[in-house]
Order: C-alpha cells, then structure tokens, then sequence
C-alpha cells in the first residue's frame, strides 16, 4: 500500500471566515476516500486546495508524492477535477470538449481525438459526441464532465459532489462508473452531503463540519459510531402508535423509541432484528402503512458524531 | 506515513515536459491557439455578441450621416468623410468592450475556468489565447465597418499604409480600454453588470469628441472634455491617417494613453483576479 494523496494541517481563510481549519486528509493508492459534511463544511476548498486551485494559509498537501504548493504544474498533469457543476464549454460539442482538454494536457492531436472517442464511447455519449453539451440532458452532463476529468487517465480523480441534482437512477449508473475507475487503480476523492452515497464508494470516510474533520473511519466503523441502521414504521391508524411504539421496542430490546409524526424510528443491529419487528406487529395486529430498513440519517450521523459521545479524538473546541 | 516514498516507482511517466525555453515557448504558442481556437468557436456557434459590436457602429454611421449629415456638414457625403474615422474607433472600443469580459465571467460562473486552471495550461495562454480571438474579432468588425463605409461613399484618402495603420491604432485603444470591461468582470462577476458597463463606457469616450461634431460648437464643459479625453486624440489620429493631416502628435498621445489604461486596468484585472481565485 502506498500513498496517492495526504494533506497535513490544511488551514485555508477567507476574510473573517475560516474554511479549513487544520485539515487532514489521506488515501492509499486506489481506494475510494468519501468527505461528509454539510454545505459549508469545508470540503470544497479542501478538493480546491489538493486540485492546485487555492493556495491553503497553513498545512501541506501532496499529490502522488509532488507537493502541491510547489509543483503545482507537476500536480496537474496527475489530477483530474470533476466539480459541483458541469464544468464542461457548453457551446462546444462534447467531442470539441475533449479533445481541448487533450490538446491541453500535450497530446497529440491524432491521440486527443481517439481518446476523446475511447472515453465518449466509455460513457455511453457516442452518440451525442456531436451535439453541443448545451443540448445534453444533467445526466448526460454529468457523464461528459467526468469524461473530460479523464481525459489525462488522472492517478487521482477529485469528485466535488458528483451526484448532485441527479435522479436516483442517474447516481446509481455514476455509482458504477466510479467504482470501475477505482477498480482500475484510480484513486477518487469524492465530496458528498449523502451517507448512502459515501456508504456505496467509499473504502474511509473523513466527516468534516465547520471547517475541522469531526470523524474518519471504514463506513461500518462509522456506521457503528452513530448506532448502526434504523427500523422505521408508521401505523396506518395513528391511534395504534403508542401500542406500535411498545411493540417496536420490545422487538428491538433497544433503548426507548421515539414517535413523533405518527412514525415511530428505532435503532436496530441485524437482519433478524427487523423480521422480529414485522413478526412482532403481526401478532399485535398492528396495520401499517410504512415498514422500512434504513441507515441513519447525515443529520442523526451528525448529531451523533457533534452532541453524542465522541469516540473519535478530535481537536479541543 | 511517508509520502516520498511513492514518486518514481509506481508514478506513470511523464507526458512530455517542456525542456528549453523554445520548448516552453512553442508550447506557449499551442496552448494559446487552441484556447483561441475554443473561443472563436463559441462566437461561431453564438455570434449575437460579435454582431452587437459590428452593427452598433453601422447603425449610428447610417443615423448620423443621413439624419445630421446635411445639418452638420451642408451634404452626407463631406458628412460621411468626416465622420468615419469616428466610427472606425467606436467601432474598436465596442468590439474590445464586449468580447473578453463576458466570456471570463462566463468561465468562471460556470467553472470552466476551474477546469482550465486545473491542467497543465501555462498561465498566460489563457490570456494570450482570448487576446488572439479578440484579434479575429477586430479584423471581422472592420472589415464589414470598410465594406458599408465604401458602399455608401467613403473614400480613404491616403493610402494602405495609412489605412492600416488606422486600423492598427484604434484597435491597440479597444484592446487596452477593454481590460476595464475585464476588472470590471473580475470584481463583479455579474455578466448584466459587464454588458452595462460595456455598452454604456464608449458614450462618454467615444462621442465626447470631435468625432460627430467639430468640438468649437459645444457649450464649454463639453469642449473641455473632448479636449483631455483620451479618446480625441484617437479620432484625430485616426482621421489624419484616412483624410491626411497632422498624424505624429495624436497618434503617439494615443499610443502613450494606450500604454496607462493596459498598465492601470491590466494590472488592477490581474490582482483582482488573483484575490478572488
């Protein structure tokens, strides 16, 4: 295992504001590193300071082994940037857009086209290679952006929020195309304000809040942190709650459960642990209307991770 | 955890790295070209930006002639002569207002910029690079600005040189006026703002001068104006290069004035840009 990003210390202000404030990052060679937290926390500077774009005030960054603060031309030729918004010409065609950045990046122009072609073909844009970007559909977008990241086959991909906006199919097939590039030995900083989303890519997770990292661990490290996954249930007569409360927690045997807004939410560990709940309101002869398994919330990660106990050692605030 | 251990190994090769400054130099050159090349491209494919700089000139050639020409001059054709090389700068300073702000504003809005500053581009291709599209600007606003000026009767009265060089002279003043319309894109970042700024900038620069009316018929304020306006010293250049007449003195102002607005505004854009980014 080795290296491909770290950043040590990383302080970064604006005016009054701090963004960073001194912010670690690391990733071995081809792993997935996933930064949470909510807008504002910082993880946008931090990717604009690993991607040459901002100088940080404090701290030291390296990329592939080349010190981002002094060989930042040395740093470009190795990074590929997909940013919050598609950051492709939107008046050129998508074909037009790849190439430019190829010819950019020095290659030939014979190779900038086929790879151009290679990576439009990759993304399911062939098709659309000769239509101005203005035309595509965000899903479209999206791909082409990525695409144009790729175009210098980047060691390491920074993904800033790469599924925003996207419907729920559109993020699933980016899913899989990120963790193809990862398979291939590309290593991906991605942002996101989505747990499920660092859950499915991520090999580590960095939480950051207010400009500090407040976590880092494994998503199962993480997800045991803030209790694991959630049973929820709404009865369909909102009479029944009190009694379907009581029924939840005595499947569950877990700590009191909450009702409010007719839906009743408790922690659970397993599989088994949700079929008792079912079993359990079928014999109570509970009719609901809601049954679900689901990870906790960023909002409940983050009540847990700020306000709960804090396992993870954190600087004194 | 070190860091250093990962360089040589298991880093890919290299692309070509620019060796020697000629290297560096031709490399400066491609990066330039295809930056251009990307932004002659958009105003292909949207050319209603290019066309507001090539027609607003025509329009007022056409207005001015034929609605004062005869009241300023006793006929449109003296008024026509009289009146071009006006147009001829006017026409400069509206191509320059208008093509490089917007498309930095629209770059860094959208995050192309990002996406540029994050490869190995070298930094002043950017600039070099819209600097060269806004040439192919000039040439086609004055091209199409020679075309109706001699449809409707203007004659240069000089030579190729002379008219070459009056091309030359009010394209180096739209050239360093237009880094206003820059710092303005760079600060504000505000594409109705730059278009405002842009459109509204020659007024006070390019007519308060003798360029419509000969300046000993307005009241004194005005004169007083058009006599320390930069732009004055252009359209006498300008109108000695086309008609004959003295040349050296305004043209030298202009090109010394040229010299204080690329300095000042370049300047100003260029820090600007470094505090924002």
């Amino acid at each position: 295992m080795s290296t491909a990003f770290e950043a040590e210390g990383l302080v970064k202000r604006f005016g009054a504001t701090t963004a960073l404030d001194g912010v670690d990052l690391h990733a071995e060679r081809g792993s997935v590193l996933g930064v949470l937290g909510p807008n504002g926390a910082g993880k946008t500077t931090a990717i604009r300071v690993l991607a040459t774009l901002l100088r940080a005030d404090a701290g030291r960054a390296v990329v592939d082994g080349l010190d981002v603060g002094a060989d930042p031309a040395a740093v470009r030729r190795r990074i590929g940037l997909t940013g919050q918004y598609a950051t492709v010409d939107e008046e050129l065609t998508g074909t037009e857009n790849l190439v430019l950045f190829g010819r950019l990046l020095d290659l030939p122009a014979a190779e900038a086209r086929t790879r151009a072609a290679r990576l439009l073909d990759r993304f399911g844009l062939a098709d659309a290679g000769g239509r101005r970007a203005s035309t595509y559909s965000g899903g479209m977008r999206r791909r082409l952006d990525l695409a144009a990241s790729l175009v210098g086959s980047p060691s390491v991909l920074f993904l800033d929020e790469p599924t925003t906006g996207l419907d729920p199919g559109r993020r699933e097939e980016l899913w899989r195309t990120i963790r193809s590039l990862a398979d291939d030995g590309t290593t991906v900083l991605l942002t996101t304000q989505y747990l499920e989303e660092a859950d499915a890519l991520a090999d580590e997770i960095t939480v950051i809040d207010d400009g500090r990292v407040i976590a880092h661990d494994t998503p199962a490290g993480l997800k045991q942190q803030v209790g694991g996954q959630r049973v929820v249930v709404r009865p369909r007569d909102p009479a029944d709650v009190a009694t379907a409360a009581d029924v939840v927690a005595r499947a569950t045997g877990g700590p009191a459960v909450a009702p409010r807004g007719g839906v009743i939410t408790a922690a659970v560990d397993g599989e088994r642990a949700f079929a008792d709940v079912v079993r359990a309101l079928e014999q109570a002869d509970v009719a609901v209307t809601e049954l679900a398994l689901r990870l906790p919330s960023l909002d409940e990660v983050f009540f847990a991770l700020t306000d709960g106990d804090r396992t993870t050692p954190t600087e004194e605030s | 955890m070190s860091v250093s251990t990962t360089t040589a190994a298991t880093a890919p090769a290299r692309p070509r790295t620019p060796a020697g400054g000629a290297a560096r130099r031709w490399r400066l050159a491609r990066h330039s070209l295809a930056l251009a090349g990307r932004a002659l491209t958009k105003t292909r494919r949207n050319p209603g930006e290019l066309m507001d700089a090539v027609i607003l000139p025509v329009v007022f050639l056409v207005l001015f002639v034929y609605l004062f020409g005869g009241a300023v001059a006793g006929s449109t054709q003296e008024y026509l002569q009289y009146l071009f090389p006006g147009i001829l700068v006017l026409t400069t300073v509206l191509t320059g207002q208008i093509a490089t702000g917007l498309s930095i504003v629209q770059d860094m809005k959208k995050g192309v910029f990002d996406r540029l500053r994050s490869l190995p581009v070298p930094r002043p291709a950017l600039l070099l690079g819209s600097v060269l599209a806004d040439a192919v600007r000039y040439v086609i606003a004055l091209v199409v600005l020679f075309a109706v000026g001699y449809a409707l009767g203007f004659r240069v009265e000089t030579d190729l040189a002379s008219t070459l060089a009056a091309c030359g002279l009010a394209i180096v003043l739209g050239f360093s006026l237009s880094w206003l319309t820059v710092l303005v894109a760079v600060l504000l970042r505000n594409e109705i703002m730059v278009s405002t700024v842009g459109f509204l900038l020659p007024f006070p620069l390019v007519f308060g001068t003798g360029m419509a009316a000969p300046v000993d018929t307005m009241p004194g304020w005005l004169q007083t104006w058009a006599e320390v306006n930069p732009v004055s010293r252009a359209i006498e250049a300008s109108q000695g290069l086309l008609l004959g007449g003295p040349v050296a003195g305004p043209a030298v102002a202009t090109l010394l004035w040229s010299g204080v607005f690329l300095a000042v505004f370049g300047t100003a854009a260029v820090l600007a840009y470094r505090r924002v980014v």
